[in-house]
């Protein structure tokens, strides 16, 4: 039995794209109240697509052909399409991983903050004003006049992507989903980016999906790890649990291919050949699978 | 030493978007703008009544060269009609056409461009073929075809100008549209609730209105040049007024005897042309924030 509802509940979630191919598959992954949940995998695993899939905003020409999204309760898939969308305007946000592309170069930074609040949760602009400012003190920006009335480029990538945090807090969401949010920036400003990310969920008691390639980062921020390949989750876990001991072949090779300040060199190891043939069996095994019980 | 540094910083100011659109905007700027005041005041600037003929001062040269008449500045044609009276009565028409259908052309190609580029899918396949098969056309053989169908006179010539170019504006607009379209910026917007048609006003079209504007501007210099070929074909306005293609028609059948005839509409069609283009890459530069 399960106590608390999940403020995100994807069960079985199969995409895909025209020629046929399923990217995602049969994913399942809840992420509870306040709860930051790690969603690890390499480059091309499906990780942005899941985050996608949860916002709503999928390319037209992929297409879900099995599974549930639900988002407090409320099957996103039942709803109305403008329903959905109030809905999870309302109740998710987004930390991108380009703060560049990420913000309309054509306008100021003040309004696009703004505009949100008053459209999504119908603020008067003066509010909404204020609620910014709050926002952009707590994500340590000092100077916010000069900040409000800047164009994104006249901003560093540091300080955009605070100001995307801010707005991403800035209405109050359930949920935000945090894709790679760092993997743009430089190293040094990588870590005041993930503590300043760390201190707000915390405070506002936010659930997460934070999405990475980092098992560093997992570390640092997660309660919860699902590991996706191919699609596929292998592996999910309490993060500690982990990595204490890790139970999939796939995340040992993950773990040991993760770089150590200690011996930098000796640990980067790619993954092993055999665990990549048992991958590849386990996924077809599972397409055979799938196929069998969707014609 | 110091002449290669003060060489090398002068290029490298030219070359910076700031200045170099500076000085283009101004420049091309304030020759269309004296060209637009002379257009408006023509009655009231024009030293000649610029259809009188006077057989007794036919073909006087330009007020440098001897012969010349006191009030004929640019001198006169085989009729004996003031040249630069003619000019400037020839900007109106070159600058009605200019407006009228370069803005036709941009609102119907702006509109169509946005739609297509943004929302892709059929709406985009459709667009993009008409536009294919509108472009087979070569477009000056187009423009006579439109004219002799539509007759001759001023609208014809803007609707004919507005029908073949809008093409350029929706080629050009919609890709730009595209490349934003697919911006994360507009993903953000979707997520917080903005609906398709709202997202394309308030975010994409922000993003195209500097290109907008320069095709704006290089499309009336083109629509001067459309005008005025189709003057020189005779196949524009079928009146008396003076146009800059038609004096250059007949400046071209005395160029033996009177050269500035064929030159000086030349020169001012060119001049205009020209400044029509710079200044919309001006425009752009100046208000494109990322390239400001
Ligand atoms: N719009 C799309 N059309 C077709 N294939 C796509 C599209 N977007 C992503 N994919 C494919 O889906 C897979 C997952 O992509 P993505 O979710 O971006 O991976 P990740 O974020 O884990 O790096 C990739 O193999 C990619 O090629
Ligand atoms: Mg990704």
């Amino acid at each position: 039995m399960n106590a608390t509802r999940p403020c995100l509940d994807i069960r079985s979630l199969s995409t895909v794209l025209p020629n046929g191919a399923r990217v995602l598959r049969s994913v399942s992954l809840s992420v509870q109240p306040s709860e930051v949940r790690a969603l690890v995998g390499e480059s091309g695993a499906g990780k942005t697509m899941i985050g996608k899939a949860v916002l709503g905003v999928l390319p037209l020409s992929v297409r879900i052909v099995e599974g549930d999204m639900l988002l407090e309760g409320e099957d996103l898939g039942r709803l109305q399409p403008k329903a959905r969308r109030t809905l999870i305007g309302a109740r998710t946000a987004l930390i991108p991983q380009d703060p560049l592309t990420a913000l309309n170069p054509s306008r100021r930074i003040g309004p696009q903050m703004t505009d949100r609040l008053v459209r999504i949760l119908g603020w008067s602009g003066q509010r909404a004003d204020l609620r910014i400012r709050q926002l952009l003190d707590e994500v340590q920006i000092r100077d916010p006049d000069r900040v409000l009335k800047c164009y994104p480029h006249e901003l560093s990538g540091g300080m955009r992507q605070r100001v995307l945090i801010a707005a991403a807090f800035a209405a109050e969401p359930r949920l935000i989903v945090a894709d790679e949010p760092t993997t743009a920036l430089d190293v040094t400003v990588q870590k005041q980016i993930l503590r300043l990310i760390a201190q707000l969920q915390r405070e506002h008691g936010t659930a997460i999906l934070f999405v990475t390639h980092d098992l560093g980062v997992v570390a640092k921020i997660s309660q919860k790890v699902s590991v996706l390949y191919a699609g596929k989750v292998v592996e999910e876990a309490e993060t500690a649990a982990l990595f204490a001991a890790p139970q999939h072949p796939y995340t040992r090779a993950l773990m040991a291919a993760t770089p150590r300040y200690t011996d930098p060199f000796a640990s980067l190891k790619p993954v092993d050949e055999a665990v990549l043939a048992g991958l590849a069996s386990e996924i077809a095994a599972a397409d055979q699978a799938w196929k069998r019980s969707h014609g | 030493m110091d002449e290669a540094r003060n060489s090398r910083s002068r290029i490298s100011r030219r070359g910076s978007s700031r200045h170099g659109s500076g000085a283009r905007l101004w420049l091309a700027g304030g020759w269309l703008l004296l060209a637009l005041l002379a257009a408006i005041f023509a009655p009231l600037v024009a030293p000649q009544d610029p259809l009188a003929q006077d057989l007794m001062f036919e073909r006087l040269p330009p007020f440098w060269m001897s012969g010349s008449e006191p009030g004929f500045w640019l001198g006169t044609d085989s009729l004996g009609r003031d040249l630069l009276s003619r000019l400037i009565f020839g900007a109106r028409i070159a600058f009605i056409v200019a407006f009228a259908a370069a803005l036709a052309a941009c609102l119907v190609g702006s509109t169509l461009g946005l739609i297509s580029g943004y929302f892709g899918g059929w709406a985009d396949r459709i667009i993009s073929r008409i536009v294919d098969v509108w472009m087979a056309f070569p477009p000056v053989l187009f423009a006579i075809l439109l004219v002799a169908v539509l007759g001759t006179g001023l609208s014809s010539v803007i609707i004919a100008i507005a029908v073949i170019d809008w093409t350029r504006f929706c080629r050009v607009i919609r890709a730009e549209s595209m490349g934003q379209a697919r911006m994360d910026y507009v993903e953000n917007a979707r997520i917080a609730g903005y609906g398709r048609i709202g997202i394309m006003l308030r975010e994409v079209l922000p993003n195209v209105v500097p290109s907008i504007m320069a095709l704006l501007s290089l499309e009336m210099g083109i629509a001067v040049i459309v005008e005025a070929i189709l003057s020189f074909v005779n196949l524009s306005i079928s009146t008396d007024d003076p146009t800059w293609g038609g004096i250059i028609a007949e400046g071209r059948l005395s160029i033996h005897q009177a050269w500035w005839v064929l030159v000086f509409p030349l020169v001012t069609l060119i001049l205009t042309v020209l400044s029509f283009s710079q200044f919309g890459e001006g425009l752009k530069a100046r208000f494109d924030p990322v390239l400001r």
